[in-house]
């Protein structure tokens, strides 16, 4: 059975090599800052208290105020688990993260589908394009601002106003 | 006079008979020997975790159906999963057991066809594709008696399935499993005398285990380089710690190691499948709707959760606002994660190896572009 | 006009019906022509025309029912019915193919050379017809008998690689130019086995006519030659690039290969050249190797060719239906590091037994394939040594990997730092342990 790493005692493990780098913890989450994420994770790999090889999933939220990347980390060897997770964009400007791809090749396509998607950056990915939709698509699809296509229609319709059918989300 | 050779970039796909569904390559050839491959997907992108934003828990299970859509039992629990593990929903012990049947013959569905499709893309011309689809025609039968719907299934509800299997599923199971057996021994004398499948497979694309696992690649891929990584076996879920099986490993880490470990463990899974018959209980398939109400409002909160899917973990997250439908869901797609060492396993090859290696990272467009 | 065209029975019997009473066809039955005297000439004419006009059709039409009876084939091999509804046993569903295949639009691609693109399919269905003039069918039944028969063969079977070629630079189509390179390197590499196996039979007969190789054959070659059947057989199949050997072709690689930018009836063109050139191989490999027509009374000698053909036909469409195809590289290697040596081994054994019976009875012939057999077994058993890949050492069922070691069954004691265990699945935690 995989043990999974309690938020309070991983955040403890990693202020022990990476001084200043947790910002909170809770349940079995650890919250980091942004800047510190290459650091962390390079340690978490190759610690010999942690080896966690296997990036199992990356991911984002849009929290409306703010973004949030979320990695799932496995370590064959210790069976266990981790979650780890950074607030990034706060405020919704300049969405940014340094890219773990140098430290799990896994990560490579999960970043991009990120950035394709949610619209959050990875500072030294080595081929930051998008991957599912083409270039020049306009907006990322899966922020909770985004003006899906049939609702733009519907907005733009004559006489949309005076129904109340104008974007609802936002 | 030596003569001077360029390069030449040609187009594969997304219409082409060997990529799978829609799949498109760059390569770039100097002469037979592929120097460059960038793979391009997006083609059956529908935005299905975007969809899901819009929809209750329950009508979310369609959506994952059309993801993989050759293991969409594998799909459904995987979501399923991470729903109870979301709301905190304690499942009924039948309908655990009927899924875990339903899974494990869609898991050897899932094998048939990536075995099926990698002699295809070996040059067969159809012979050993239509023995592996006869099969999973078979299996597709019992999918339709137990819940009516031979591909796009939606079998599985938060806390259990929706239906419970008729009288005469049992005995059909039991014929179907010996009709696997057989068919995979007719599958395996195939290929272990044949010179041209070990000529053409054997020593290809060959990956170390440490790449693998840095590449996050996991399931048939990571087993077949020796590394004993079973999610069923290191962190099982539903009533798998009550099944003993063996995990099949290889060390050759090439293509005919891959699809060794796949038709070794389509017999596996037959012996999960005779071990959960014996220890099904009765009772409800699925809680009642005082317990689960249809209409499902977990606590504000995230999940992951991870099943060992056909290909490789096929894993779950879901952020829940207390609404009724998640806030966020994201898929772990094992298909588009198993694709990032690609380039590493073509680059140098032959073209004529492009499709079986291909073939042998086993994908599904569907759950690639999602 | 010589005594040979008067062997041939379909000339003599066209030629001496027109022309009568002539000098030629004294000595027959024919006491007078349908055409006044003088006319040789035309009738000359006239039976040339009907001959020709008779194989190309016939060809065709063996084409039509090959079509047919490969589909019915491949349905029974892949546990399928194969096509029935359209006429009896889905016969008429190649005629329907055809009809459907002349009616489709008729493009070529903008960046094509118009001139080559529709040259390709003639220049393909040419040598695949041309190969048939040199075949007997039958007692007298063949349009001519060359003296240099093999090597006419040998000459017009390799012109097909050419349009190939055509095909492929003309249509600008990348893919077509990668299948049409590989099928230049087949070509260079195994036409040269394929020739020096036909040594071995010409040696034999003495002659390079395929009526004489016919007439030698009291024993079927296949049973004094088998090295050069086994090499010959696989060298016409890389020929004309059937599976194992369909590198040009490999619809799982490059799509179609040089018949990509191909429609309507040009690519029916080369669909039928394809059929022929099965046919004509089969009946090159029952010529030379199955002794033709050659049977027992009272079946006529069409219907033995036609029945070997047949089988020939049989193996080669059972090859393709099972076997996966062989990378480029391992073709060519195929070819030169096996077939090549065992025609080498054929043509010295061969010719020591010539040098000890120059002129073989029955009987010789019959030591001779009691000597050849066991060399043939023995050299492909070492050459399928030396170039099959080594027997595949089955994996330890749960092998731990020394340089991974996850494989250990007990798992590392939790850490100080564990918290919680819980599963993946949380909610069903009671199948854990």
């Amino acid at each position: 059975m995989t043990t999974v790493w309690s938020g309070e005692a991983l955040a403890e493990a990693i202020e022990a090599f990476a001084p200043g780098s947790v910002e909170s913890s809770a349940g079995i989450d650890v919250w980091l800052k942004p800047e510190s994420i290459s650091v962390v994770c390079e340690g978490l790999k190759t610690r010999p208290e942690f080896k966690f090889d296997l990036l199992n999933s990356l991911t984002s939220v849009d929290y409306i105020d703010h973004f949030e990347v979320v990695y799932h980390l496995t370590s064959l060897p210790m069976n266990s688990s981790a979650v780890l997770k950074s607030r990034v964009g706060i405020g919704r400007t300049d969405a940014s993260i340094p890219s773990v791809v140098s430290i799990w090749r896994g990560a490579d396509y999960q970043e991009r589908e990120v950035w394709d998607l949610m619209g959050i950056r990875f500072d030294g990915h080595p081929n930051h394009k998008r991957i599912m939709l083409w270039e020049g698509f306009p907006g990322h699809p899966l922020r909770k601002d985004y003006v899906t296509y049939d609702q733009s229609i519907v907005s733009t319709a004559p006489g949309a106003s005076e129904a109340g059918l104008t974007d609802g989300d936002e | 006079m030596a003569i001077k050779t360029q390069p030449v970039t040609v187009n594969l796909g997304p219409q082409h008979p060997s990529t799978h569904g829609v799949f498109r390559m760059r390569v770039m050839f100097d002469g037979e020997e592929i120097v460059d491959v960038e793979p391009i997907f997006g083609y059956l992108h529908r935005g299905s975790e975007k969809l899901a934003e819009e929809r209750t828990y329950t009508q979310i299970v369609t959506l994952t159906d059309r993801m993989d859509y050759v293991s969409s039992m594998l799909n459904n629990q995987a979501y399923i999963l991470a729903v109870e593990k979301l709301a905190g929903i304690e499942p009924s012990p039948r309908g655990v057991w009927l899924r875990m049947i339903a899974s494990e013959l869609q898991r050897i569905a899932s094998h048939l066809v990536a075995t099926g499709f990698l002699l295809q893309d070996l040059g067969a011309l159809g012979t050993p594709l239509i023995y592996a689809m006869r099969e999973r025609e078979n299996i597709l039968d019992l999918f339709e008696m137990i819940c009516g719907a031979r591909i796009t299934n939606s079998y599985l509800r938060p806390g259990g399935v929706f239906m419970d299997a008729p009288e005469e599923f049992w005995p059909a199971l039991e014929r179907g499993l010996d009709d696997i057996v057989s068919t995979i021994d007719e599958l395996e004398e195939y290929l272990s005398g044949n010179e041209i499948v070990f000529s053409r497979t054997k020593g290809t694309a060959v990956l170390s285990p440490e790449l693998l696992i840095n590449a996050s690649i996991t399931g048939p891929m990571l087993r077949a380089s020796g590394v004993d990584w079973d999610l069923r076996h290191r962190a099982p879920y539903d009533y798998y710690g009550r099944i003993t099986f063996e995990r099949k490993l290889h060390t050759a880490s090439d293509n005919y190691a891959r699809y060794w470990v796949r038709v070794q463990e389509a017999r596996e899974s037959v012996k999960i499948i005779r071990q959960c018959i014996e220890q099904i209980e009765p009772g409800p398939v699925r809680p009642s709707f005082d317990d689960v109400p249809r209409l499902l409002r977990p606590p504000a909160g995230d999940a992951y959760a991870a099943i060992e899917g056909s290909k490789g973990e096929l894993g779950f997250y879901l952020v829940s606002d207390g609404g009724i439908s998640p806030y966020r869901m994201h898929v772990r797609a094992s298909s588009l994660i198993n694709l990032t060492l690609l380039r590493d396993m073509l680059i140098g090859g032959q073209f004529g190896d492009l499709f079986v290696t291909f073939g042998s990272v086993d994908l599904n467009m569907g759950e690639v572009d999602r | 006009m010589d005594q040979a065209f008067l062997d041939n029975s379909l000339w003599r019997n066209i030629y001496c019906v027109l022309a009568g009473d002539s000098a030629q066809c004294a000595s027959r039955e024919y006491s007078s022509g349908l055409l006044p005297g003088g006319m040789e000439w035309l009738a000359f004419l006239i039976a040339a025309a009907a001959i020709i006009g008779l194989f190309v059709n016939g060809v065709l039409g063996g084409v039509i029912v090959l079509i047919w009876g490969e589909r019915r084939l491949f349905g029974r091999f892949q546990s399928r019915t194969g096509p029935n509804r359209w006429g009896p046993f889905g016969m008429l569903t190649s005629v329907a193919d055809a009809i459907k295949t002349m009616f489709k639009e008729d493009l070529v691609p903008a960046e094509a050379d118009r001139i080559l693109f529709n040259l390709a399919p003639v220049l393909i269905a040419a040598p695949a017809l041309l190969v048939f003039s040199v075949i007997p069918f039958g007692i007298g039944t063949y349009v001519a008998d060359l003296n240099i028969g093999v090597l006419f063969i040998m000459a017009v079977t390799s012109l097909t690689t050419l349009s190939v070629l055509t095909a492929a630079w003309s249509s600008a189509n990348r893919i077509a130019i990668l299948s049409a390179l590989r099928s230049i390197a087949l070509l260079i590499s195994y036409e040269i086995p394929m020739a020096l196996a036909l040594v071995g039979i010409i040696m034999l007969a003495g002659s390079m006519s395929l009526g004489d190789i016919i007439a030698a054959q009291n024993v079927p070659f296949i049973i004094v030659q088998p090295l050069a059947f086994f090499v010959f057989f696989l060298a016409a199949m890389a020929e004309m690039a059937r599976a194992p050997f369909d590198l040009t072709e490999a619809e799982s690689e490059l799509a179609a290969g040089y018949l990509n930018d191909y429609a309507s009836m040009k690519f029916g063109i080369f669909f039928l050249a394809e059929f022929m050139a099965e046919i004509s191989t089969s009946a090159i490999v029952t010529t030379l190797f199955l002794s033709g027509w050659r049977g027992f009374d009272p079946i006529p000698s069409h219907f033995w060719f036609g029945a070997k053909l047949i089988a020939v036909l049989f193996v080669i469409i059972w090859f393709r239906m099972t076997l996966p195809r062989l990378r480029v590289d391992q073709v060519l290697k195929f070819a030169w590091k096996g077939l090549f040596e065992l025609t080498l081994i054929n043509i010295v054994v061969t010719a020591i037994l010539i040098a000890i019976w120059p002129q073989p009875t029955t009987s010789q012939l019959w030591m001779m394939a009691a000597i050849n057999w066991p060399i043939a077994i023995i050299s492909i058993w070492g050459v399928s040594k030396l170039l099959g890949t080594s027997s595949y050492d089955k994996p330890q069922p749960d092998a731990d990997n020394p340089e991974y070691p996850v494989g250990s069954e007990e798992i590392p004691a939790a850490s100080v730092y564990k918290a919680e265990s819980t599963s993946q699945a949380q909610a069903s935690n009671e199948g854990g342990d």
